[in-house]
């Protein structure tokens, strides 16, 4: 969602970035694209109860607690953003 | 190849629980969700006991559910949240005892996304509007109301989006009729996603933010928000507003906000108040582990509430609000008790606690009071300074209770859940049994269980006793026709009769007008105070005056079958014919003035009950030794002539005619059905047409060995039958549908109804010379369950080719074992630390154990006698060892000596896998498998999650690496390795010199192993990655697996890539072939596939009837069982799946998921049929059967009698 994109013929895809969270587009840093997978990936868990009891019985935790630590890592999956090099 | 998906225990895991009147009586039912099932459970407030009413599948998963009722209601409506990218809201119609989807409004994409909302549900305590809420971002706000008809409306979404925001949890305030009000607890990541020093994220605030719902606006407005405790999890509504006839606050409103370790309460311009969390003093407790809230419940009762909190080790807190209006005083906590971890607590007005457990068994609590007058210690905000939020960063000091045995609660009823079902295996070990048992690993931690599933009902014995000979039949009587019990047992024995009497004790009586010298063949009371006894010289009407009235069959001729009800008597005379004696108005029995030659001998006759209101039944059956059964008219225009036959393949045994209500067939009127049991065992069933006496719709049924002896008899006030052969089953109608099971007890000579004061709805049979009494407890259970305890969650099981043991490996990750614990605890003894004895030896299975830090594990090797249903040998693992395979494997280097194989690893972390090292432990078997004597350990670089015997050697997968060992002296010998897997090896299958890999992440490969080069080689994979749960081979080429999002599939590879690898003797070609799609130069060909909608634990190839076709069996995770059954014919396929398509567009499902869609969740559904969803054709309407039957070119009849074979030639069941 860059600025470039406010210029380009297509004036309805930053709107539509906004309103589908997730969605790639050119620009896209390796690091974004991660995030999203992992949030997807995390919200994919809690969202289908096979796989949080799945985890929960490997790991030797409450169902409960599982899915709070999965919300948790949802905040910064893949650690914090690389530093911007600075031109 | 195409398959039919049948589930035969379906999931019995329960995500969510919610109470509500949904059937607008006064009474309170449960509906809980069980993943893809909604089920109504009706709690009987007198026994405690719990029953289900109706369970569906809704072909979608659930994430959420929400009882609602509408303002001044009496009635409560459940809305479901799904993967629909739908809300619904459902009805349950007590009428037809079903679901109905009163609206269903979609609002995104299908599936369990991110930002579709669908995973958190509140609503409005008044009942005016609901939100439904996505994971991140999306809220939705509906507003409920009621249209001039009284109809319950929806209104379009109003959105109270938050962009990146991560949401918690949401709940609805109680603000009385003031506007709605929702509570949200939600993250904003925009900032540490963009900050690279880390600050942000270490300074991210969790915001407790209300909406308003301005219902003069129709607008969402976020009214407030403040950042509260960084690991709050869980939010919980404090009851609030003002009642309109007095000015007394409910409550002072509000949310609980459980965080790690504390409990807020916090309201909108109020202050807080912090309360610890109190904890466990265990000496082995980790003091920094936090603890949270998994569960909450709150309950309001007149004038007061409560709320009952579980923490994750499953203790429940009681937690009071003292308020003065609006303002709260204090809160308050204390330990309440502890019972299983629950996914949802449930209280009931009546005084029950329903505990839904995350896994294994549930329970129904009684309250035996509510914790208010006992020296429990509490801790109340009003002890710390500022309402404990004198500096919120600051943790409160720890809080301790001692746990101790239930107090408050006593378990009123336990419902049977195999959730987790982790491993299992099919085959019959038990003796006696011509079906195979499957064997099951259930259960997680400390409450895990082995068990044994056997097709068939529970059967409780309540008095067993031996007779002086071996009685041939029996019945009960009563005295007269409104006695409520029954007073008489007789017997009838070779060359006499015997009659009992039901008191206080059974014993013998004399004086009863029944002929003692002579055996019986049938007993009836008869018109409202007569008993009737057919013997073989005659029938003997005693009045209730004990005066006799005898009818002598002609000289030279006896009885050989009499059939009996209320008005009618029939008898068949040896010399083939027909008499018919009809009870008149005065209660004189009047034999009809012709008899009816048959023609050849009859060997069995039966009439039915006499319908209400009706002076007769019209219709007999006779069944005739030259292999016929004809249907002849009682009507008395007609009497006695011959209306209908039907051959027969052997001879009939038994004929039995009971009017039995089944919705398949007719959803008001209970059908008349004809019973054939034949000689040979096969039972036959048809129905009899009430208007023409034609038999119609024939189905067979094998039983057994033996000739077939069928019986009438009453299960809970409905007709039943008990058919006995060389095992005994029960045909009775269970919630409007007949089921036929077999019951698992002695097999029974003969058997009657039974019913006294202690036993109502009893039955008595006789086996040999011993009578039993006996009850069936738990109807519409086709698996009966008997499990042995463990002491870890299990991970793995086999069975050895010489013996009937099990081989069983345990492990559970963060828990001490038995040995460290004990030297952890000498330990604390010698610094002089104070070790709480008490709390050491709490009961595992009750309390839990102690969590320990990450990378902890307990682990043993269990031994179990299946038949005796005992563990033979315990063998914990030391060292902070685990167990992750096994196998037994016949060393050729030791002359094919067998040996126990099991794969552990010390110091294990699952994410990223990592240990400090594996080992592959080697056994030798002692006392004929009973015991193990250590041999040797080998170390591996990596975990060895898969053990397989391959040609007398070993295959490992020891984490990407495959190996093939050699037994040694000292270790295990490396002989050859493959390290080309890309994540680990999961499972391992072999036939011939092919092994089959089944790699943790990207699917299934083939490789071969080329003795003469000691190579092994990769020749093919799957062009999917799939996450690999379980897999067999279904034949050499093919190969039936499934995976970890729930999918099942059928792979097969090219039968001339599997003769071209055969035939290369040194493995040169694959070698040097080249590899497609950076892999393997083959791959194999997706035949089918299909989601199940439950991770698959286990998979097998059996047959599961005696001779019947073999099937892939499943198990879940969550606790399903299912089959998937090959089809025979192609015409089979083309009518199954047109009818699949048929049910397609007729049964929605009641997520409002596509039916097609969600079998194809992963990958669209291939040649595989949904055979739960054309099982309920069974219940569909009437017309909408015939019109599907039509359109199918079939009767309704066919339909239902192709369904039913489908089910019961593979499965019995």
């Amino acid at each position: 969602m860059s600025s470039e994109l406010r210029y380009t013929a297509n004036t309805q895809l930053e709107h539509l970035h906004a309103r589908y969270t997730g969605t790639g587009h050119a620009d896209l840093t390796k690091y974004d694209w991660l995030t999203h997978q992992h949030r997807d990936t995390l919200a994919s868990i809690v969202g289908h109860p096979t796989l949080t009891s799945f985890l929960a019985i490997a790991d030797g935790e409450s169902i409960g607690r599982v899915k709070f630590e999965m919300t948790e890592r949802m905040l910064q999956p893949c650690g914090p953003p690389p530093r911007k090099d600075d031109d | 190849m195409h398959l039919y998906n049948l589930t035969l225990q379906p999931p019995t895991a329960t995500t969510q629980a919610i109470v509500g009147n949904f059937s607008g009586a006064r009474q309170q039912e449960i509906i809980i969700s069980h993943g893809t099932r909604l089920e109504l459970l009706r709690p009987d407030i007198q026994t405690g006991k719990m029953s289900t009413v109706i369970a569906t599948d809704v072909f979608g998963s659930i994430r959420t559910l929400a009882a609602f009722r509408l303002t001044g209601g009496t009635k409560d409506y459940a809305i479901v949240g799904s993967d629909s990218g739908r809300i619904v809201i459902l009805d349950y119609d007590p009428r037809t005892s079903s679901f109905v989807k009163l609206h269903q409004e979609t609002f995104g994409k299908s599936g369990a996304r991110r930002i579709v909302p669908g995973q958190y549900l509140a609503t409005d305590p008044k009942g005016r509007s609901v939100m439904i809420s996505a994971m991140e971002k999306a809220k939705l706000v509906y507003i409920l109301n009621r249209d001039a008809a009284a109809n319950l409306t929806i209104s379009s979404p109003l959105e109270a989006h938050k962009n990146s925001a991560i949401i918690h949890h949401i709940v609805g305030l109680d603000v009385g009729f003031e506007n709605p009000m929702y509570a949200a607890l939600e993250v904003d990541y925009t900032e540490s996603d963009q900050d690279p020093t880390g600050e942000a994220f270490n300074n991210a605030e969790k915001m407790l933010t209300y909406y308003e719902l301005d219902l003069g606006l129709n607008h969402v407005v976020r009214k407030w928000s403040e950042p509260t405790d960084p690991r709050a999890n869980l939010l919980v509504q404090v009851p609030g507003g003002q009642l309109a006839s007095s000015d007394r606050f409910d409550g002072p409103s509000g949310v609980l906000i459980c965080c790690e370790d504390h409990i807020i309460y916090r309201h909108m311009d109020a202050p807080q108040h912090r309360i610890p969390i109190p904890r466990r003093k265990h000496p082995l407790e980790d003091p920094t582990r936090g603890i949270i809230i998994v569960a909450a419940v709150m309950h309001k009762m007149k004038g007061a509430f409560f709320f009952l909190l579980q923490s994750e080790d499953g203790d429940l807190y009681k937690v009071t609000i003292e308020h003065e209006d609006e303002d709260v005083k204090s809160v308050k906590v204390k330990y309440f008790d502890t019972v299983p971890v629950a996914s949802s607590l449930c209280i009931l007005k009546s005084g029950f606690l329903f505990v839904a457990a995350e896994f294994g068994n549930h329970y129904l609590y009684q309250f035996q009071k509510l914790g208010d007058d006992d020296d429990e210690p509490e801790f109340s905000s009003t002890s710390y300074p500022s309402f404990g939020m004198a500096d919120p960063t600051v943790p409160l000091p720890h809080a301790h209770f001692r746990p101790r045995a239930l107090e408050n609660l006593v378990i009123a009823d336990e419902i049977e859940s195999l959730d987790p079902i982790l491993d299992s295996k099919v085959l019959n070990v038990l003796p006696n049994s011509d079906a195979p048992q499957i064997f099951a690993a259930c259960g997680r931690g400390a409450r895990s269980t082995f068990r044994t599933l056997r097709h068939g009902l529970e059967v409780e014995e309540s008095v067993s006793s031996d007779l002086p000979g071996i009685p041939n039949a029996v019945w009960t009587t009563k005295r007269k026709e409104d006695d409520p019990y029954d007073s008489y047992i007789i017997l009838s024995f070779v060359n006499g009769t015997l009659v009992l009497s039901i008191g206080e004790t059974i014993e013998e009586v004399q004086d009863t007008g029944f002929l003692s010298s002579a055996p019986t063949l049938a007993v009836q009371q008869i018109g409202s105070d007569a008993l009737l006894q057919v013997h073989p010289q005659g029938i003997r009407h005693v009045l209730a005056d004990r005066r006799v009235n005898e009818w002598r069959s002609p000289p030279g001729k006896t009885i050989v079958s009499a059939t009996t009800n209320k008005r009618q008597v029939v008898v068949a005379l040896s010399s083939a014919e027909l008499v018919y004696f009809e009870l008149d108005l005065d209660g004189q029995l009047n034999e009809y003035q012709d008899r009816k030659a048959m023609g050849s001998t009859v060997l069995a006759l039966s009439i039915g009950d006499v319908p209400e209101g009706r002076q007769r039944t019209p219709y007999l059956a006779v069944g005739c030794e030259d292999q016929t059964v004809r249907i002849i008219s009682l009507d008395p225009e007609t009497t006695l002539e011959t209306i209908s036959l039907q051959a027969l393949t052997a001879p009939p045994s038994s004929i039995c005619i009971a009017d039995m209500l089944d919705a398949s067939i007719n959803k008001t009127q209970p059908t008349m059905f004809v019973n054939i049991g034949l000689q040979n065992g096969v039972l036959l069933r048809t129905v009899l047409d009430p208007i023409n006496g034609q038999l119609t719709d024939t189905r067979t049924r094998f039983l057994g060995t033996r000739a077939i002896k069928l019986i009438r008899v009453q299960i809970q006030r409905n007709p039943a039958i008990l058919a006995l052969s060389s095992r005994s089953w029960l045909n009775y109608t269970h919630q409007n549908l007949m089921h036929f099971t077999p019951l698992i007890f002695e097999n029974f000579d003969y058997a009657w109804s039974f019913s006294a004061e202690l036993s109502p709805e009893g039955l008595i049979g006789i086996a040999g010379s011993t009578l039993r009494i006996f009850q069936i407890p738990k109807l519409g259970t086709k698996l009966k369950q008997d499990s042995i305890p463990l002491s870890y969650t299990p991970r793995k099981f086999i069975t050895h080719p010489g013996n009937h043991y099990f081989y069983l490996i345990e492990g559970d990750h963060r828990v001490m074992g038995e040995d460290a614990a004990n030297k952890r605890l000498d330990e604390l003894r010698r610094q002089g630390k104070n070790v709480d004895d008490e709390m050491v030896n709490l009961p595992p299975e009750v309390f839990g154990r102690p969590k320990a830090p990450a990378g902890t594990w307990a682990s043993c090797i269990r031994i179990i006698d299946p038949i005796e249903a005992k563990t033979v040998a315990l063998i914990p693992l030391e060292g902070n060892e685990a167990a992750f395979s096994l196998a037994v494997v016949p060393f050729s280097a030791r002359g094919g000596e067998l040996h126990l194989v099991v794969g552990t690893a010390a110091d294990t972390f699952l994410a990223p896998r990592s240990c400090s090292s594996g080992f592959i432990r080697t056994y030798k078997f002692t006392d004929d498998g009973a015991g193990l004597e250590f041999q040797h350990k080998t170390e591996t670089d990596d975990v060895p999650l898969a053990l397989m015997a391959f040609q007398g050697r070993l295959v490992a997968g020891v984490g990407k690496a495959l190996r093939i060992y050699d037994i040694g002296k000292k270790k295990l010998l490396r002989k050859v390795e493959n390290k080309t897997f890309s994540s680990a090896i999961v499972s391992l299958t072999t036939q011939g010199s092919r092994i089959i890999v089944a790699d943790m992440q990207e699917s299934i490969s083939f490789a071969v192993y080329k003795p003469p080069e000691n190579r092994l080689l990769i020749f093919a994979d799957d062009s999917q990655p799939r996450w690999i749960t379980a897999m067999t081979m279904v034949d050499y080429n093919t190969l039936a697996a499934g995976d970890r999002f729930g999918n099942v599939f059928v792979n097969r590879l090219d039968s001339k890539v599997s003769d071209q690898v055969d035939d290369d003797p040194t493995g040169a070609g694959i070698l040097h072939e080249k590899g497609i799609l950076m892999g393997a130069p083959h791959k194999t060909k997706m035949i089918a596939h299909y989601h199940v909608g439950d991770l698959i634990t286990s998979i097998h190839k059996v047959s599961l009837v005696a001779g019947g076709r073999e099937v892939l069996l499943y198990t879940g995770l969550h606790g399903t069982i299912g089959i998937l059954v090959p089809f025979v014919s192609k015409e089979d396929v083309d009518f199954i799946s047109t009818l699949e398509q048929h049910m397609r567009t007729e049964q929605s499902s009641l997520v409002g998921r596509d039916q097609l869609s969600f079998r194809g969740y992963y990958a669209p559904v291939k040649a595989v049929v949904d055979g739960d969803l054309c099982e309920t054709y069974a219940r569909l309407p009437g017309s909408k059967q015939s019109a599907i039957a039509g359109e199918l070119d079939r009767t309704v009849g066919e339909v239902l009698k192709k369904l039913e074979q489908l089910r019961v030639t593979t499965s019995g069941f």
